[in-house]
């Protein structure tokens, strides 16, 4: 069913809100998760509901994305008909690269024109979900809806550079969209997830009026003003939801991980695909002394670690001591080291004996390829 | 001819590995599972690609489905080439004659024209039961310079162990001046790997007279190499000197297992310089809880560990519950150890269930031998498996055995 859609995935809007982490890559290339990448969440929902062509719209910094991606085929993504298709701004004397999401959907119409599928899910890369696309595509069909937002019920303060909370009715329909609102500490509120479901001829038809009219923001200009004659309607996601807009929140659901609850949420019933680099499986030394982590292939351990998370190639010394942390790819832990609370990015190199440690609501960030 | 390969390797995969027992019930020797996320296959087939060897016939024929599968268009080996790449060569129906494959000569000579279509200058011929890393380009290169019309490659071993090998007894320039197949009385300590480079059209010559004497039991050591030999072909020795070991018994695969373990083990997998490529299972990263003690072990991708796990290898997704104890142990893919269960000094297929309690082998020191539990089989609770013996049907103890 789900192969009647073709995906659109955004890999650069919301890269401002982690700007350590996005320095030198798109939203969509962060890792997460041990060996994940964040657009491997996004990517594997639109494979596991069976959608076979996906358009990955890039801005810049895209280097990283791009070798991540490689040909998609492990994503079983590199196919004749289809398959992974880079989309990069297109620009040239008369225009600039796009500023907006509506700029970036009309840089894309090309793409859209050619397909044949009925409808178009859009995605960016900020949430990590197990959201069953098909059923939302089949909810949007029995709705005959324009366009269907996925929302997830959250409560309390949301920070976000910009996120848009929905009121639906009854019957699904939206009501009300609110843009950035000021939240109270208890309030329950309807949060827009990113992921959005079109029919293709619609979208196609929006983004030229749009274009036509000059208008430059979907959120204010397109779906605020026009609910009324709009048929929006809104899918409420149950499962769990995990928004990677700060450093903060990266911590804090990175650990989350180590729940069991959560892992087989996001691991348990479909696959999560990525590109696989032919590590080793982890090795664990007699000194090793592993509690509550997550390890991924190629390691060494012969040191303790403990509430961590450790990417794929990360080699732990003796007699160092690594609590509540996040280390990247490759990264090097010398020995008799001690660090609590820290996020080193890839290639991070910590020498023997350093005492490194942050808190849980600002871990200590230690940048790509950086000697400490 | 316009386009060629130098040279085509031929991988001779279709042995049962009989003295594998349950590991081999449903599978050919060289899909077995080795050090946790590799197959026994992956080793061949990476030396391939990393000697720059990329057009490799595979002959399969027992059980051949599931490294069939495993091997499919090649990708995880880079060997999916529009020319060149990965084939599988299975026995097949000609219009005169069918046959299985009646010895490793046949099996070559059998799919002569899918070597003769890359029309090369040399022919590597290897087999699937050994765990080493191995230069193939390094030998190809000294079978050119000696200018041999078969190079064979040799390792040194025990000579109390040569009566299980080929043996080669050589001159002092490395030329072979007799090969004795597993000999009674070894003459020297330098076995025959099984590696062998022929010029190629030596090898088509003397595999057609070999395919022609009625006489021939159609095997490389046993028919082909003193043929050659006897007419005078100039036939050359290789010294290999890493880490090669032949896996083709239960303790044999289990060493092999525990010599990928420690900090400078005795054979390294996680090399940079020579990546052991494999087909990688899709799996999160291993999670060790708040009550696992895991020590000098290899442990994959998807575990989920909240036992004592020591001096192991454990495959992707194996999960080793609360109170279980797993020792000196080689566990694949998928095993469940259940609450209280242990294992020791055993080789455990993949998809096994140890229920609660359940006592699988005996500790190592009291050489009762390795216990080995073939796959999807399920051990009940508390029931308890003698050190060497091998189960391969459900086990509810020893008065339902059989």
């Amino acid at each position: 069913m789900a192969n009647q859609a073709v995906g659109v995935i955004f890999s650069n809007i919301h890269d401002d809100n982690i700007p350590e982490l996005s320095h030198h890559r798109t939203m969509a290339s962060i890792p997460f998760g041990g060996r994940y990448r964040l657009i491997d969440f996004a990517l594997s929902n639109m494979v596991n509901s069976g959608i076979t062509t996906v358009g990955i719209v890039t801005k810049n910094n895209y280097q990283s994305l791009i070798d991540h991606i490689g040909s998609g085929k492990d994503w079983d993504l590199a196919r004749k008909d289809g398959g992974i298709v880079l989309l990069p701004p297109y620009y040239d004397e008369n225009e600039a690269p796009y500023t907006n999401r509506l700029e970036a959907l009309k840089g894309i119409t090309g793409f859209l024109n050619r397909r044949k599928e009925e409808y178009v899910v859009i995605s960016d890369c900020d949430a990590i979900a197990r959201v069953d696309i098909a059923d939302v595509i089949h909810y949007h069909e029995s709705k005959h809806s324009d366009f269907t937002m996925v929302y997830h019920e959250e409560k309390g303060e949301y920070h976000s550079s910009y996120f848009l909370t929905l009121d639906p009715d009854a019957s699904g329909r939206v009501k009300g969209v609110k843009i950035n609102p000021k939240l109270k500490k208890n309030e329950k509120f309807n949060l827009y997830i990113n992921i959005m479901v079109f029919n293709r001829e619609f979208l196609i038809n929006i983004i030229q009026d749009a274009v036509t009219r000059g208008l430059s923001s979907f959120g204010r200009d397109i779906l605020t003003k026009n609910l009324d004659t709009l048929k929006v309607y809104a899918y409420k996601f149950d499962g769990y939801f995990a928004g990677i807009n700060s450093l903060e929140k990266y911590f804090q659901h990175s650990m989350e991980l180590l729940e069991k609850d959560v892992r087989s949420e996001l691991f348990g019933a479909r696959d999560i695909y990525t590109k696989v680099r032919d590590s080793a499986p982890s090795k664990y030394t007699e000194n090793a002394i592993v509690k509550n982590s997550l390890i991924s292939d190629g390691c060494v351990i012969d040191g303790t670690v403990e509430n961590c998370i450790l990417f794929r190639g990360v080699n732990v010394g003796k007699g160092s001591v690594i609590k509540n942390s996040i280390l990247m790819q490759d990264t090097v832990v010398g020995s008799d080291v001690q660090l609590d609370c820290v996020i080193t990015d890839k290639n991070a190199v910590i020498r023997d004996r350093r005492h490194l440690a942050g808190c849980e609501t600002l871990p200590y960030f230690i940048a790509k390829g950086k000697m400490i | 001819m316009f386009r060629k390969k130098e040279c085509v390797a031929m991988l001779l995969a279709g042995g049962q590995g009989s003295r594998l027992y349950a590991l081999t019930n449903n599978i050919a020797k060289p899909a077995v599972a080795f050090g946790a996320k590799y197959r026994i296959i992956d080793f061949p087939l990476s030396n391939c690609i990393n000697s720059g060897i990329d057009t490799v016939g595979v002959l399969t024929q027992y059980q051949p489905l599931e490294l069939n599968e495993y091997i499919g268009n090649g990708q995880p080996w880079d060997l999916d080439r529009a020319f060149g790449g990965v084939h599988i060569l299975s026995p097949y129906q000609a219009k005169k004659k069918s046959s299985w494959y009646e010895g490793t000569a046949n099996a070559i000579y059998q799919n002569m024209n899918f070597m003769k279509k890359y029309n090369p200058d040399y022919i590597l011929i290897l087999s699937g039961d050994h765990i080493y890393k191995m230069d193939y380009a390094a030998m190809l290169k000294a079978h050119k310079e000696t200018g041999a019309a078969c190079t064979i490659a040799a390792i040194e071993v025990p000579l109390k162990e040569a009566s299980r090998f080929g043996v080669l007894n050589t001159n002092k320039d490395g030329s072979i001046y007799e090969f004795e197949e597993k000999p009674k009385q070894p003459k020297s300590n330098l076995a025959s790997m099984g590696i062998y480079i022929f010029t190629a059209e030596k090898l088509y010559q003397y595999l057609e007279a070999d395919e022609a004497n009625p006489d021939s039991s159609k095997d490389f050591g046993k028919d082909v190499l003193p043929a050659m030999l006897n007419a005078g072909e100039k036939m050359q020795s290789y010294r290999f000197s890493g880490y090669w070991k032949d896996v083709g018994t239960i303790s044999s695969l289990w060493e092999s297992n525990m010599d990928l373990l420690g900090v400078k083990p005795a054979f390294d997998v996680g090399d940079p310089d020579w990546k052991i490529h494999s087909r990688n299972p899709l799996a999160p990263p291993e999670y060790l809880g708040n009550d696992a003690k895991v020590s000098n072990s290899l442990i994959a991708l998807g575990c989920e560990i909240d036992g004592t796990v020591e001096n192991s290898v454990l495959a992707t997704g194996v999960i080793v519950e609360k109170g279980a104890v797993v020792k000196d142990s080689v566990i694949m893919a998928g095993t469940v150890v259940k609450k209280g269960a242990t294992v020791s000094y055993s080789i455990i297929d993949e998809n096994v269930v140890i229920d609660d309690g359940a006592c699988i082998g005996e500790d190592k020191n009291k050489n009762a031998g390795i216990a080995v539990l073939g796959r999807e089989i399920t051990v009940a609770a508390g029931v308890k498996v003698a050190g060497g013996q091998i189960i391969d049907k459900d086990y509810k103890g020893e008065t339902n055995n059989g």
